[in-house]
Protein backbone atom coordinates (compact mmCIF):
# COMPACT_ATOMS: atom_id res chain seq x y z
CA UNK A 1 0.00 0.00 0.00
CA UNK A 2 1.10 3.46 -0.67
CA UNK A 3 0.08 6.97 -0.64
CA UNK A 4 -1.59 6.89 -4.04
CA UNK A 5 -4.09 3.84 -3.27
CA UNK A 6 -4.97 6.10 -0.62
CA UNK A 7 -5.50 9.18 -3.10
CA UNK A 8 -6.65 7.43 -5.96
CA UNK A 9 -7.43 5.31 -7.86
CA UNK A 10 -8.61 8.26 -10.54
CA UNK A 11 -11.54 5.89 -11.63
CA UNK A 12 -15.24 5.75 -13.27
CA UNK A 13 -17.70 6.11 -10.25
CA UNK A 14 -19.67 5.40 -8.31
CA UNK A 15 -17.61 3.02 -5.69
CA UNK A 16 -14.24 2.31 -5.22
CA UNK A 17 -15.05 -1.28 -4.06
CA UNK A 18 -17.74 -1.98 -6.10
CA UNK A 19 -16.74 -0.43 -9.28
CA UNK A 20 -12.56 0.15 -9.06
CA UNK A 21 -11.74 -2.56 -7.66
CA UNK A 22 -14.02 -5.20 -9.41
CA UNK A 23 -12.71 -3.68 -12.65
CA UNK A 24 -8.99 -4.13 -11.45
CA UNK A 25 -10.02 -8.13 -10.55
CA UNK A 26 -11.67 -8.38 -14.14
CA UNK A 27 -7.75 -6.99 -15.45
CA UNK A 28 -5.85 -9.44 -13.10
CA UNK A 29 -7.57 -12.69 -14.76
CA UNK A 30 -7.90 -11.49 -18.22
CA UNK A 31 -3.83 -10.99 -17.84
CA UNK A 32 -3.45 -14.25 -16.45
CA UNK A 33 -5.71 -15.81 -19.02
CA UNK A 34 -3.18 -13.96 -21.44
CA UNK A 35 -6.80 -12.37 -23.54
CA UNK A 36 -9.99 -11.61 -23.66
CA UNK A 37 -11.82 -14.67 -22.69
CA UNK A 38 -14.54 -15.68 -24.77
CA UNK A 39 -17.15 -16.90 -22.29
CA UNK A 40 -17.54 -15.87 -18.47
CA UNK A 41 -19.23 -16.79 -15.27
CA UNK A 42 -19.38 -14.38 -13.19
CA UNK A 43 -20.20 -14.87 -9.46
CA UNK A 44 -20.92 -12.11 -6.90
CA UNK A 45 -20.97 -12.58 -3.15
CA UNK A 46 -22.27 -10.51 0.17
CA UNK A 47 -22.50 -6.87 -0.18
CA UNK A 48 -21.40 -7.12 -4.33
CA UNK A 49 -24.39 -9.39 -4.66
CA UNK A 50 -27.28 -7.07 -2.84
CA UNK A 51 -25.73 -4.05 -4.58
CA UNK A 52 -24.07 -5.18 -8.11
CA UNK A 53 -26.66 -3.59 -10.65
CA UNK A 54 -26.29 -0.01 -8.72
CA UNK A 55 -22.63 0.22 -8.20
CA UNK A 56 -21.70 -0.88 -12.12
CA UNK A 57 -20.32 -4.12 -10.68
CA UNK A 58 -21.60 -5.90 -13.36
CA UNK A 59 -20.35 -3.28 -15.81
CA UNK A 60 -17.29 -3.16 -14.20
CA UNK A 61 -16.40 -6.92 -13.80
CA UNK A 62 -17.06 -7.25 -17.61
CA UNK A 63 -14.82 -3.96 -18.80
CA UNK A 64 -12.05 -5.49 -16.44
CA UNK A 65 -12.47 -8.80 -18.54
CA UNK A 66 -12.59 -6.66 -21.60
CA UNK A 67 -9.48 -4.95 -20.70
CA UNK A 68 -10.15 -1.31 -19.76
CA UNK A 69 -8.52 0.17 -16.62
CA UNK A 70 -10.52 1.81 -13.72
CA UNK A 71 -10.64 5.43 -15.43
CA UNK A 72 -11.87 4.45 -18.60
CA UNK A 73 -15.22 5.92 -19.46
CA UNK A 74 -16.21 2.85 -22.18
CA UNK A 75 -16.84 0.91 -18.52
CA UNK A 76 -20.21 2.77 -18.24
CA UNK A 77 -20.77 0.88 -21.66
CA UNK A 78 -18.69 -2.52 -21.42
CA UNK A 79 -21.66 -4.55 -21.34
CA UNK A 80 -23.29 -3.69 -24.79
CA UNK A 81 -18.76 -3.91 -25.76
CA UNK A 82 -18.77 -7.30 -24.59
CA UNK A 83 -20.83 -8.64 -27.75
CA UNK A 84 -18.46 -6.39 -30.22
CA UNK A 85 -15.31 -7.88 -28.27
CA UNK A 86 -16.57 -11.56 -28.71
CA UNK A 87 -17.09 -12.01 -24.68
CA UNK A 88 -20.39 -13.48 -23.61
CA UNK A 89 -21.03 -13.02 -19.99
CA UNK A 90 -23.41 -14.11 -17.55
CA UNK A 91 -23.37 -12.87 -13.80
CA UNK A 92 -24.86 -14.63 -10.88
CA UNK A 93 -25.39 -13.98 -7.50
CA UNK A 94 -23.75 -16.77 -4.82
CA UNK A 95 -23.26 -17.49 -1.01
CA UNK A 96 -20.07 -18.42 -0.18
CA UNK A 97 -18.66 -19.11 3.47
CA UNK A 98 -15.78 -17.26 5.60
CA UNK A 99 -14.96 -14.98 2.61
CA UNK A 100 -14.45 -11.10 2.42
CA UNK A 101 -18.02 -9.26 2.17
CA UNK A 102 -17.05 -8.25 -1.56
CA UNK A 103 -15.78 -11.20 -3.29
CA UNK A 104 -15.98 -12.39 -6.91
CA UNK A 105 -15.89 -15.56 -8.61
CA UNK A 106 -15.20 -16.09 -12.25
CA UNK A 107 -14.94 -19.08 -14.46
CA UNK A 108 -13.38 -17.83 -17.42
CA UNK A 109 -13.26 -19.92 -21.02
CA UNK A 110 -10.77 -18.94 -23.63
CA UNK A 111 -7.65 -20.98 -24.99
CA UNK A 112 -7.78 -22.78 -21.77
CA UNK A 113 -9.74 -22.28 -18.84
CA UNK A 114 -9.70 -20.44 -15.69
CA UNK A 115 -11.16 -20.11 -12.06
CA UNK A 116 -10.59 -17.43 -9.88
CA UNK A 117 -11.56 -15.81 -6.67
CA UNK A 118 -10.54 -12.38 -5.61
CA UNK A 119 -11.96 -10.03 -2.89
CA UNK A 120 -12.28 -5.81 -3.64
CA UNK A 121 -11.30 -5.03 0.08
CA UNK A 122 -11.52 -1.33 -0.18
CA UNK A 123 -10.35 1.56 -2.05
CA UNK A 124 -10.19 0.01 -5.02
CA UNK A 125 -8.00 -2.79 -3.72
CA UNK A 126 -7.98 -6.20 -3.84
CA UNK A 127 -6.71 -9.30 -2.89
CA UNK A 128 -6.52 -12.20 -4.94
CA UNK A 129 -7.72 -15.52 -3.23
CA UNK A 130 -7.91 -18.38 -5.68
CA UNK A 131 -6.14 -19.07 -8.94
CA UNK A 132 -7.90 -22.57 -10.56
CA UNK A 133 -8.96 -23.90 -7.05
CA UNK A 134 -5.48 -23.56 -5.31
CA UNK A 135 -5.37 -21.43 -2.94
CA UNK A 136 -2.73 -17.80 -3.01
CA UNK A 137 -3.21 -14.48 -1.47
CA UNK A 138 -1.60 -11.35 -3.20
CA UNK A 139 -2.88 -7.85 -3.58
CA UNK A 140 -1.41 -6.71 -7.32
CA UNK A 141 0.27 -4.31 -5.33
CA UNK A 142 3.84 -4.83 -6.24
CA UNK A 143 5.15 -5.85 -9.52
CA UNK A 144 3.93 -9.96 -9.81
CA UNK A 145 4.50 -13.07 -11.29
CA UNK A 146 2.23 -15.26 -11.22
CA UNK A 147 4.06 -19.11 -12.58
CA UNK A 148 2.06 -22.21 -12.85
CA UNK A 149 4.15 -25.01 -13.01
CA UNK A 150 4.93 -28.51 -12.12
CA UNK A 151 5.30 -29.67 -8.44
CA UNK A 152 8.77 -30.66 -8.32
CA UNK A 153 12.90 -29.74 -6.25
CA UNK A 154 14.45 -27.15 -7.80
CA UNK A 155 11.77 -25.32 -9.55
CA UNK A 156 11.83 -22.51 -7.48
CA UNK A 157 15.59 -21.98 -7.71
CA UNK A 158 15.48 -22.10 -11.24
CA UNK A 159 13.65 -19.11 -11.14
CA UNK A 160 14.76 -17.29 -8.40
CA UNK A 161 18.55 -17.56 -9.91
CA UNK A 162 17.40 -15.76 -13.12
CA UNK A 163 15.75 -12.99 -11.10
CA UNK A 164 18.78 -13.16 -9.45
CA UNK A 165 20.89 -12.76 -12.04
CA UNK A 166 18.68 -9.58 -13.34
CA UNK A 167 19.21 -8.28 -9.64
CA UNK A 168 15.92 -7.90 -8.98
CA UNK A 169 14.93 -8.02 -5.28
CA UNK A 170 12.13 -10.17 -4.46
CA UNK A 171 9.37 -8.90 -1.70
CA UNK A 172 7.29 -11.44 -1.11
CA UNK A 173 6.96 -15.33 -2.39
CA UNK A 174 4.90 -17.90 -1.64
CA UNK A 175 4.39 -21.33 -3.06
CA UNK A 176 1.30 -22.92 -3.12
CA UNK A 177 0.31 -26.58 -4.27
CA UNK A 178 -2.54 -29.11 -4.71
CA UNK A 179 -1.16 -31.94 -3.85
CA UNK A 180 2.53 -33.29 -3.86
CA UNK A 181 3.85 -33.35 -7.49
CA UNK A 182 0.58 -31.74 -8.57
CA UNK A 183 -0.13 -28.12 -10.16
CA UNK A 184 1.83 -25.71 -8.07
CA UNK A 185 1.92 -21.44 -8.43
CA UNK A 186 4.74 -19.87 -7.35
CA UNK A 187 4.02 -15.89 -6.37
CA UNK A 188 6.64 -13.44 -6.67
CA UNK A 189 6.34 -9.95 -5.49
CA UNK A 190 9.39 -7.54 -6.60
CA UNK A 191 10.65 -4.82 -5.83
CA UNK A 192 10.83 -1.73 -8.61
CA UNK A 193 9.54 -3.04 -12.10
CA UNK A 194 9.82 -6.28 -14.10
CA UNK A 195 10.69 -6.33 -17.69
CA UNK A 196 8.54 -8.22 -19.75
CA UNK A 197 11.22 -10.28 -21.56
CA UNK A 198 11.66 -11.41 -18.23
CA UNK A 199 8.47 -13.63 -18.49
CA UNK A 200 9.42 -15.56 -21.76
CA UNK A 201 12.83 -16.43 -20.04
CA UNK A 202 11.30 -17.85 -16.94
CA UNK A 203 8.47 -19.61 -19.36
CA UNK A 204 11.06 -21.20 -20.87
CA UNK A 205 12.26 -23.46 -18.07
CA UNK A 206 11.66 -26.71 -17.84
CA UNK A 207 8.26 -27.71 -15.57
CA UNK A 208 7.07 -24.05 -15.54
CA UNK A 209 3.74 -24.29 -17.35
CA UNK A 210 2.61 -20.86 -17.66
CA UNK A 211 4.15 -17.14 -16.56
CA UNK A 212 1.91 -14.31 -16.49
CA UNK A 213 3.90 -10.68 -15.36
CA UNK A 214 0.76 -8.64 -13.33
CA UNK A 215 1.83 -4.72 -13.13
CA UNK A 216 1.50 -3.33 -9.76
CA UNK A 217 -0.72 -0.87 -8.70
CA UNK A 218 1.97 2.07 -8.68
CA UNK A 219 2.06 3.40 -12.10
CA UNK B 1 12.15 7.18 8.25
CA UNK B 2 9.00 6.84 8.76
CA UNK B 3 6.49 3.51 8.66
CA UNK B 4 2.82 5.56 8.66
CA UNK B 5 1.59 3.37 11.37
CA UNK B 6 1.32 5.89 14.03
CA UNK B 7 0.56 9.66 13.72
CA UNK B 8 2.45 10.49 16.93
CA UNK B 9 5.51 9.05 14.88
CA UNK B 10 5.29 10.71 12.01
CA UNK B 11 4.63 14.42 13.48
CA UNK B 12 7.59 13.61 15.98
CA UNK B 13 9.59 12.89 13.85
CA UNK B 14 8.12 16.21 11.52
CA UNK B 15 8.87 18.23 14.63
CA UNK B 16 11.93 17.07 15.15
CA UNK B 17 13.12 17.88 11.79
CA UNK B 18 11.14 20.92 11.83
CA UNK B 19 9.50 19.92 8.47
CA UNK B 20 6.17 19.18 7.53
CA UNK B 21 3.50 15.96 6.93
CA UNK B 22 3.96 16.38 3.36
CA UNK B 23 7.85 16.72 2.81
CA UNK B 24 8.36 13.55 5.02
CA UNK B 25 5.52 11.61 2.59
CA UNK B 26 7.21 12.93 -0.26
CA UNK B 27 10.31 11.44 0.93
CA UNK B 28 9.57 8.57 2.19
CA UNK B 29 7.08 7.05 -1.16
CA UNK B 30 9.90 7.93 -2.80
CA UNK B 31 12.19 5.62 -1.09
CA UNK B 32 9.59 3.20 -1.00
CA UNK B 33 8.33 3.05 -4.72
CA UNK B 34 11.98 3.59 -5.69
CA UNK B 35 10.72 6.89 -7.82
CA UNK B 36 11.55 10.61 -8.24
CA UNK B 37 9.94 12.70 -6.39
CA UNK B 38 9.02 14.93 -9.49
CA UNK B 39 7.47 11.31 -10.58
CA UNK B 40 5.45 11.23 -7.24
CA UNK B 41 4.04 14.89 -7.78
CA UNK B 42 3.12 14.82 -11.23
CA UNK B 43 1.06 12.35 -10.85
CA UNK B 44 -0.25 14.39 -7.39
CA UNK B 45 -0.68 16.89 -9.85
CA UNK B 46 -2.34 14.61 -11.91
CA UNK B 47 -4.84 13.75 -9.05
CA UNK B 48 -5.21 17.61 -8.52
CA UNK B 49 -6.53 18.06 -12.06
CA UNK B 50 -8.81 15.06 -11.80
CA UNK B 51 -10.32 16.97 -8.78
CA UNK B 52 -10.75 19.92 -10.52
CA UNK B 53 -12.55 18.69 -13.93
CA UNK B 54 -14.93 17.43 -11.36
CA UNK B 55 -15.80 20.30 -9.25
CA UNK B 56 -16.82 22.22 -12.58
CA UNK B 57 -18.13 18.96 -14.66
CA UNK B 58 -20.61 18.43 -11.48
CA UNK B 59 -21.82 21.70 -11.07
CA UNK B 60 -23.21 21.68 -14.68
CA UNK B 61 -26.90 22.37 -15.48
CA UNK B 62 -28.70 19.04 -16.16
CA UNK B 63 -27.08 16.12 -14.73
CA UNK B 64 -28.74 13.07 -13.84
CA UNK B 65 -27.61 10.21 -12.17
CA UNK B 66 -27.01 6.53 -13.59
CA UNK B 67 -30.28 5.77 -11.50
CA UNK B 68 -31.95 8.63 -12.14
CA UNK B 69 -32.16 9.54 -8.72
CA UNK B 70 -30.27 12.68 -8.49
CA UNK B 71 -28.43 15.34 -10.96
CA UNK B 72 -27.95 18.73 -10.71
CA UNK B 73 -28.23 19.49 -6.97
CA UNK B 74 -24.43 21.11 -7.46
CA UNK B 75 -26.12 23.83 -9.73
CA UNK B 76 -28.68 24.51 -7.85
CA UNK B 77 -27.14 25.62 -5.08
CA UNK B 78 -24.42 27.26 -6.69
CA UNK B 79 -27.32 29.19 -9.08
CA UNK B 80 -28.17 30.64 -5.81
CA UNK B 81 -24.74 32.36 -4.92
CA UNK B 82 -24.72 35.65 -4.52
CA UNK B 83 -28.32 35.49 -3.20
CA UNK B 84 -29.45 35.26 0.59
CA UNK B 85 -29.24 31.89 0.50
CA UNK B 86 -25.46 31.21 0.55
CA UNK B 87 -26.39 33.01 3.81
CA UNK B 88 -23.54 30.85 5.23
CA UNK B 89 -20.61 33.24 3.72
CA UNK B 90 -19.11 32.34 0.00
CA UNK B 91 -16.55 30.38 0.75
CA UNK B 92 -18.70 27.69 3.07
CA UNK B 93 -21.86 27.90 0.09
CA UNK B 94 -18.45 27.19 -2.50
CA UNK B 95 -17.59 23.72 -0.33
CA UNK B 96 -20.79 22.51 -0.34
CA UNK B 97 -21.32 22.89 -4.18
CA UNK B 98 -17.65 21.74 -4.96
CA UNK B 99 -18.89 18.59 -2.76
CA UNK B 100 -22.15 17.87 -4.34
CA UNK B 101 -20.53 18.00 -7.25
CA UNK B 102 -17.55 15.71 -7.23
CA UNK B 103 -20.49 12.98 -6.32
CA UNK B 104 -22.74 14.12 -8.96
CA UNK B 105 -19.36 13.28 -11.47
CA UNK B 106 -19.04 9.85 -9.28
CA UNK B 107 -23.39 9.09 -9.78
CA UNK B 108 -23.08 9.67 -13.31
CA UNK B 109 -19.91 7.15 -13.88
CA UNK B 110 -17.84 10.01 -14.52
CA UNK B 111 -14.31 10.36 -13.06
CA UNK B 112 -13.09 10.99 -10.16
CA UNK B 113 -10.65 10.69 -7.47
CA UNK B 114 -11.00 8.24 -5.11
CA UNK B 115 -10.53 9.81 -1.85
CA UNK B 116 -9.95 7.98 0.28
CA UNK B 117 -12.70 6.04 -1.52
CA UNK B 118 -15.41 6.92 -4.34
CA UNK B 119 -18.23 6.88 -1.32
CA UNK B 120 -16.41 9.98 0.24
CA UNK B 121 -14.37 11.36 -3.11
CA UNK B 122 -16.20 14.74 -2.88
CA UNK B 123 -14.76 15.49 0.44
CA UNK B 124 -11.01 16.41 -0.36
CA UNK B 125 -11.60 18.54 -3.14
CA UNK B 126 -14.07 20.38 -2.11
CA UNK B 127 -12.04 21.84 0.67
CA UNK B 128 -9.08 22.15 -0.89
CA UNK B 129 -10.06 23.71 -4.78
CA UNK B 130 -12.80 25.96 -2.90
CA UNK B 131 -9.61 27.12 0.36
CA UNK B 132 -7.76 28.03 -3.91
CA UNK B 133 -10.68 29.73 -5.15
CA UNK B 134 -10.90 31.93 -1.73
CA UNK B 135 -7.41 32.34 -0.83
CA UNK B 136 -4.39 32.89 -2.07
CA UNK B 137 -3.31 29.67 -2.71
CA UNK B 138 -1.12 27.67 -5.44
CA UNK B 139 -0.87 24.46 -6.81
CA UNK B 140 1.76 23.32 -5.44
CA UNK B 141 0.56 24.34 -1.83
CA UNK B 142 -2.45 21.85 -2.59
CA UNK B 143 -0.19 18.83 -3.68
CA UNK B 144 1.42 19.14 -0.65
CA UNK B 145 -2.13 19.44 1.11
CA UNK B 146 -2.86 16.03 -0.83
CA UNK B 147 0.50 14.37 0.18
CA UNK B 148 -0.28 15.34 3.96
CA UNK B 149 -3.80 13.92 3.59
CA UNK B 150 -2.54 10.53 1.79
CA UNK B 151 -0.20 10.16 4.70
CA UNK B 152 -3.25 10.33 7.42
CA UNK B 153 -5.39 8.07 5.55
CA UNK B 154 -2.41 5.53 5.84
CA UNK B 155 -2.14 5.15 9.21
CA UNK B 156 -6.44 5.09 9.07
CA UNK B 157 -5.85 2.52 6.48
CA UNK B 158 -3.21 0.78 8.73
CA UNK B 159 -4.61 0.71 12.30
CA UNK B 160 -8.70 0.79 10.96
CA UNK B 161 -10.41 0.68 7.64
CA UNK B 162 -11.45 2.95 5.28
CA UNK B 163 -14.16 0.86 3.41
CA UNK B 164 -17.67 1.35 4.40
CA UNK B 165 -18.54 -2.59 4.21
CA UNK B 166 -15.85 -3.05 7.37
CA UNK B 167 -16.39 0.44 9.49
CA UNK B 168 -19.61 2.49 8.32
CA UNK B 169 -19.52 5.53 6.89
CA UNK B 170 -17.34 6.99 9.34
CA UNK B 171 -14.24 4.94 7.57
CA UNK B 172 -15.19 7.01 4.64
CA UNK B 173 -16.18 9.96 5.28
CA UNK B 174 -14.95 10.35 8.39
CA UNK B 175 -11.71 9.50 6.94
CA UNK B 176 -11.95 11.69 4.41
CA UNK B 177 -13.10 14.94 6.85
CA UNK B 178 -10.02 13.79 8.46
CA UNK B 179 -7.45 13.80 5.82
CA UNK B 180 -8.92 17.27 4.47
CA UNK B 181 -8.63 18.73 7.91
CA UNK B 182 -5.03 17.79 8.46
CA UNK B 183 -4.46 18.85 4.72
CA UNK B 184 -6.07 22.15 5.27
CA UNK B 185 -3.86 22.87 8.47
CA UNK B 186 -0.91 22.32 6.89
CA UNK B 187 -1.57 24.56 3.91
CA UNK B 188 -2.47 27.35 6.27
CA UNK B 189 0.49 27.21 8.48
CA UNK B 190 0.26 24.91 11.00
CA UNK B 191 2.17 22.73 12.86
CA UNK B 192 2.32 19.21 12.32
CA UNK B 193 1.15 18.56 16.17
CA UNK B 194 -1.69 21.03 15.14
CA UNK B 195 -2.37 18.78 12.12
CA UNK B 196 -3.04 15.82 14.62
CA UNK B 197 -5.55 17.38 16.26
CA UNK B 198 -7.40 18.15 13.52
CA UNK B 199 -7.23 14.18 12.56
CA UNK B 200 -8.58 13.42 16.26
CA UNK B 201 -11.42 16.39 16.23
CA UNK B 202 -12.77 15.22 12.54
CA UNK B 203 -12.64 11.57 13.14
CA UNK B 204 -14.69 12.44 16.19
CA UNK B 205 -17.44 14.17 15.27
CA UNK B 206 -18.11 11.77 12.41
CA UNK B 207 -17.60 8.50 14.81
CA UNK B 208 -20.62 5.96 14.68
CA UNK B 209 -21.31 7.09 11.25
CA UNK B 210 -23.19 4.29 9.50
CA UNK B 211 -23.33 3.14 6.07
CA UNK B 212 -27.17 2.63 4.81
CA UNK B 213 -27.14 4.10 1.40
CA UNK B 214 -30.60 4.17 -0.33
CA UNK B 215 -30.68 0.96 -3.31
CA UNK B 216 -26.91 0.22 -2.32
CA UNK B 217 -26.06 3.45 -4.10
CA UNK B 218 -23.69 6.06 -3.49
CA UNK B 219 -26.25 9.27 -3.79
CA UNK B 220 -28.80 9.13 -1.07
CA UNK B 221 -27.28 10.09 1.79
CA UNK B 222 -23.87 10.07 0.73
CA UNK B 223 -24.30 13.53 -1.14
CA UNK B 224 -25.18 15.31 2.04
CA UNK B 225 -22.73 13.27 4.02
CA UNK B 226 -20.09 14.52 1.98
CA UNK B 227 -20.76 18.07 2.14
CA UNK B 228 -21.32 17.72 6.00
CA UNK B 229 -17.93 15.40 6.38
CA UNK B 230 -16.38 18.83 4.32
CA UNK B 231 -18.09 21.17 7.33
CA UNK B 232 -16.65 18.95 9.78
CA UNK B 233 -13.26 18.85 8.03
CA UNK B 234 -13.37 22.98 8.27
CA UNK B 235 -14.24 23.40 11.60
CA UNK B 236 -11.73 20.52 13.07
CA UNK B 237 -9.29 22.74 10.97
CA UNK B 238 -10.26 25.95 12.34
CA UNK B 239 -10.18 24.82 15.83
CA UNK B 240 -7.05 23.07 15.27
CA UNK B 241 -5.47 26.32 13.86
CA UNK B 242 -5.68 27.71 16.99
CA UNK B 243 -3.78 25.44 18.88
CA UNK B 244 -6.98 23.78 20.56
CA UNK B 245 -6.03 20.40 21.24
CA UNK B 246 -7.75 16.94 20.73
CA UNK B 247 -8.29 15.73 24.81
CA UNK B 248 -7.71 12.28 22.82
CA UNK B 249 -4.84 11.32 20.78
CA UNK B 250 -4.93 11.48 16.93
CA UNK B 251 -4.31 7.29 17.58
CA UNK B 252 -6.20 6.45 19.72
CA UNK B 253 -9.35 8.20 18.20
CA UNK B 254 -8.27 6.16 14.94
CA UNK B 255 -8.43 3.17 17.49
CA UNK B 256 -12.01 3.95 18.62
CA UNK B 257 -13.25 4.53 15.23
CA UNK B 258 -12.17 0.85 14.18
CA UNK B 259 -13.89 -0.47 17.69
CA UNK B 260 -16.87 0.84 16.16
CA UNK B 261 -17.22 -0.10 13.19
CA UNK B 262 -16.48 -3.70 14.17
CA UNK B 263 -19.65 -3.55 16.51
CA UNK B 264 -21.98 -2.12 13.97
CA UNK B 265 -24.04 -4.58 12.72
CA UNK B 266 -23.95 -5.68 9.40
CA UNK B 267 -26.92 -4.22 7.99
CA UNK B 268 -25.57 -0.94 8.57
CA UNK B 269 -22.51 -1.13 6.47
CA UNK B 270 -22.60 -0.87 2.91
CA UNK B 271 -25.49 -3.73 2.50
CA UNK B 272 -28.81 -1.24 1.97
CA UNK B 273 -30.51 -3.72 4.83
CA UNK B 274 -30.62 -1.24 7.32
CA UNK B 275 -30.98 2.89 8.38
CA UNK B 276 -32.34 5.21 5.53
CA UNK B 277 -32.57 2.19 2.67
CA UNK B 278 -34.97 0.09 4.51
CA UNK B 279 -37.16 3.27 5.72
CA UNK B 280 -40.48 3.01 3.60
CA UNK B 281 -39.41 5.43 1.19
CA UNK B 282 -36.03 3.67 0.51
CA UNK B 283 -37.42 0.60 0.25
CA UNK B 284 -40.36 2.02 -2.52
CA UNK B 285 -37.41 3.83 -4.91
CA UNK B 286 -35.17 0.61 -4.48
CA UNK B 287 -37.96 -1.43 -5.62
CA UNK B 288 -39.09 1.12 -8.68
CA UNK B 289 -35.56 1.27 -9.46
CA UNK B 290 -35.78 -2.76 -9.27
CA UNK B 291 -38.38 -2.88 -11.15
CA UNK B 292 -36.73 -0.87 -13.93
CA UNK B 293 -34.23 -3.83 -13.90
CA UNK B 294 -32.05 -1.15 -13.02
Amino acid sequence: MDIFDILGPVMIGPSSSHTAGVVRIGNVARRILGATPEKAHIFFHGSLAKTFRGHGSDKAIVAGLLGFKPEDVRIRNSLELAGEMGLTFEIRTVELENVHPNTVVLELEGSKPLTMQAASVGGGNIMVQKINEIDVLFDGYYDTLVIIHEDAPGAVSLVTNILAVEKINIANMKMHRSKKGGKGIMIIEVDGRLDRSLTNVIAALPRVEQVTKLTGAVT
Amino acid sequence: MINFNSLAAIIECAEAEGTTISALTLTQTAEDTERSEAEILAQMAENLAVMKEAVKEGAKEGLQSVSGMTGDWAYRVKSKFGQREAFCGEFVSDVICNAMAVMHVNACMGRIVAAPTAGSCGILPACLISLQNHHEISDEELINGLLNASAIGMVIAKNATLAGAQGGCQAECGSAAAMAASAITEILGGTPTMCGFAVAQALKALMGLVCDPVAGLVEEPCIIRNTTSAMVAISAAQVSLAGVPSLIPADEVIKAMDYIGRHLPASLRETADGGLATTPTGIEITRGLESKKF
